[in-house]
């Protein structure tokens, strides 16, 4: 269950950061991405999943939180 | 030997892999690789941050240097004591030459050295006391500091002290900021977890204290992270930022004060150049305060001019004309140095060896006045150090993570660079072997390298250091074929 810290590249892509890992990785699909939630199965460059429980409202970035590994 | 082969690199690390015992090998295997600049995550092909191996030279320091030297030690106006024995601190006083302004032992402390001084009956009895019994001195002695830092040795940790209790106990006694740092040098691998934990420390010991406090912020705030100073760095990145009509209101933390940190969470823009030590501060910044942090590179016209039209995009048109108002004015000023000592330069290979943003950042700086890096590496990366190299070097060019003494000393008689930099350490083997060496860590006595000023001096120092008459004394003359002998510069 890694804290990870996500903000925004400077070309506006979601970035995922887990410093204890040295992890820094591009998003590159949310599989629920609506105004009123976000979360589920997420997806990085480098093909890893990760799982968060949809938050409602969508969290606004840059913020940490806590996921699991899918 | 000229440029080489991505599969003759790779032989050369398997050649002098080869004298470790089949485990050690298969370990510093993973530490080395040829540079491909198609990799674009470097966890692929080297791994780093990981424990030195046993037996070998490792040329790293320890969490407490990370955090005393580096992070805490510049901060001129509060008085850092190293908690534990008096080797730590008086061995490493000053060391670093972080410039600063102010009179020393009377409102600035950077270079003085103070120390609990640890003696058996303190590890016996504990050491509390006696640090309560230090700071009620040193308000007595330097009552103009701003502020006192806790920095722990190895036995702090050990022997199981509460310097976070005497520090509270003792902020609101003399109603100062006192903040407990426990960055015994066993923690981690390197001196990378003492910046993590000199990092935190801000967070949590200095940004709340200042929050709600008085200040008068323009649109043009930005603060300089990650800049220590060393033989005046900071100043001249600092310059030209105000230049192009930027207000620094913190510099972190070359010539810094904690007035400064404690101002930096309302800056509009957090500049960071040393990615490694600071980005965990800032980070915290902009999820905690929403400031925004880029990096930037101020080494060599080339990228700085790149530098500051990055930065200058984040504000409005009256910075990006100051940005190329500055780019302008110093054009003909750095021209003139290319001009002047390109020639003299042209075609040298360098190797270096160095910590947190050096090995990558550099480069630039060579390669305007004409040279290669052929091999490069740090003593304590992350993965996203490397990340940030491997696009910066040249195909097929070495790169080694937490080199040991033995594997630097082979690459560097196999590759016969002309010039090599890295710390004092290495210095003195590398010029009895007759290979001209700056020391990249201090600067070598000289500095600043940062901004254009800088650059004029780094050009300088690379060609007194090259084409210095000494080398060609190091064959003696009986042993000499030819006769061209190296002139110094006008
Ligand atoms: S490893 Fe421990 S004893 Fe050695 S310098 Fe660092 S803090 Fe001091």
């Amino acid at each position: 269950m890694p804290n990870v810290m996500l903000r925004r590249s400077d070309d506006g892509q979601l970035l995922f950061y887990v410093a204890k890992k040295d992890l820094e990785e591009t998003v590159v699909s949310v599989e629920t991405d609506t105004d009123d939630a976000w979360g589920g199965t997420i997806e990085l460059s480098d093909g890893s999943r990760y799982f968060i429980e949809p938050i409602s409202p969508r969290p606004d970035f840059p913020t940490t939180l806590r996921f699991n590994r899918a | 030997m000229s440029t080489m082969t991505k599969q003759e690199t790779e032989d050369l690390i398997q050649e002098v892999l080869e004298v470790y015992p089949e485990k050690a090998a298969k370990d510093r295997a993973k530490h080395l690789t040829a540079n491909d600049q198609a990799v674009d995550k470097s966890s692929k092909c080297i791994t780093s941050n990981r424990k030195s191996l046993p037996g070998v030279m490792t040329i790293r320091g320890c969490a407490y240097a990370g955090s005393r030297g580096v992070v805490w030690g510049p901060v001129k106006d509060m008085i850092h004591i190293s908690h534990g024995p008096v080797g730590c601190g008086q061995y490493s006083r000053a060391g670093r030459r972080n410039y600063y302004v102010g009179t020393t032992g009377v409102n600035t402390f950077t270079t003085m050295n103070f120390t609990s001084d640890f003696q058996e009956k303190d590890i016996v009895f504990g050491g509390d006391k006696k640090l309560a019994k230090i700071i009620d001195e040193i308000e007595m002695l330097f009552p103009l500091n701003k502020g006192i830092t806790v920095q722990s040795e190895c036995p702090i940790g050990l022997i199981g002290d509460d310097i976070e209790a005497v520090s509270k106990t003792k902020a609101e006694e003399h109603g100062k900021t006192m903040v407990p740092v426990r960055c015994e040098g066993f923690r981690g691998v390197s001196q990378s977890l003492g910046h993590h934990i000199a990092n935190d420390s801000i967070r949590d010991w200095v940004f709340p204290k200042s929050e709600g406090k008085a200040f008068e912020a323009t649109p043009y705030d930005v603060t300089i992270i990650g800049d220590y100073n060393i033989g005046g760095d900071a100043w001249s990145s600092r310059i030209l930022l105000e230049e192009m009509g930027l207000r620094v209101i913190a510099q972190w933390s070359g010539d810094g004060t904690l007035a400064e940190m404690e101002n930096t969470p309302k800056a509009k823009l957090n500049l960071l150049h040393c990615y490694r030590s600071m980005n965990y501060i800032s980070r915290y910044m902009e999820e905690k305060h929403g400031i925004p942090w880029m990096e930037y590179n101020f080494f060599g016209p080339t990228k700085i001019e790149e530098a500051l039209r990055k930065i200058a995009e984040r504000f409005d048109d009256k910075i990006k004309e100051g940005a190329e108002r500055v780019i302008e004015k110093y054009r003909p000023e750095w021209q003139a140095i290319v001009d002047k000592y390109r020639p003299r330069l042209e075609g040298k290979r360098v190797m270096l060896y160095v910590g947190g943003l050096r090995p990558r950042h550099i480069i630039g700086a060579y390669e305007d006045l004409g040279m290669e890096v052929v091999g490069t590496g740090y003593e304590f990366a992350h993965n996203d150090d490397y990340d940030r190299t491997i696009k910066e070097m040249g195909n097929a060019t070495l790169i080694y993570d937490d080199v040991t003494g033995y594997e630097f000393e082979e690459f560097v008689k196999r590759v016969k660079p002309d010039l090599i930099g890295s710390g004092i350490k290495e210095k003195y083997i590398f010029q009895k072997m007759g290979i001209p060496f700056r020391q990249m860590h201090s600067w070598d006595y000289s500095g600043p390298y940062h901004g254009y000023d800088g650059f004029a001096i780094f050009a300088r120092d690379m060609d007194m250091t090259l084409n210095n008459p000494c080398w060609d004394a190091i064959t003696p003359p009986w042993k000499r074929g030819s006769a061209d002998v190296a002139e110094a510069a006008e």
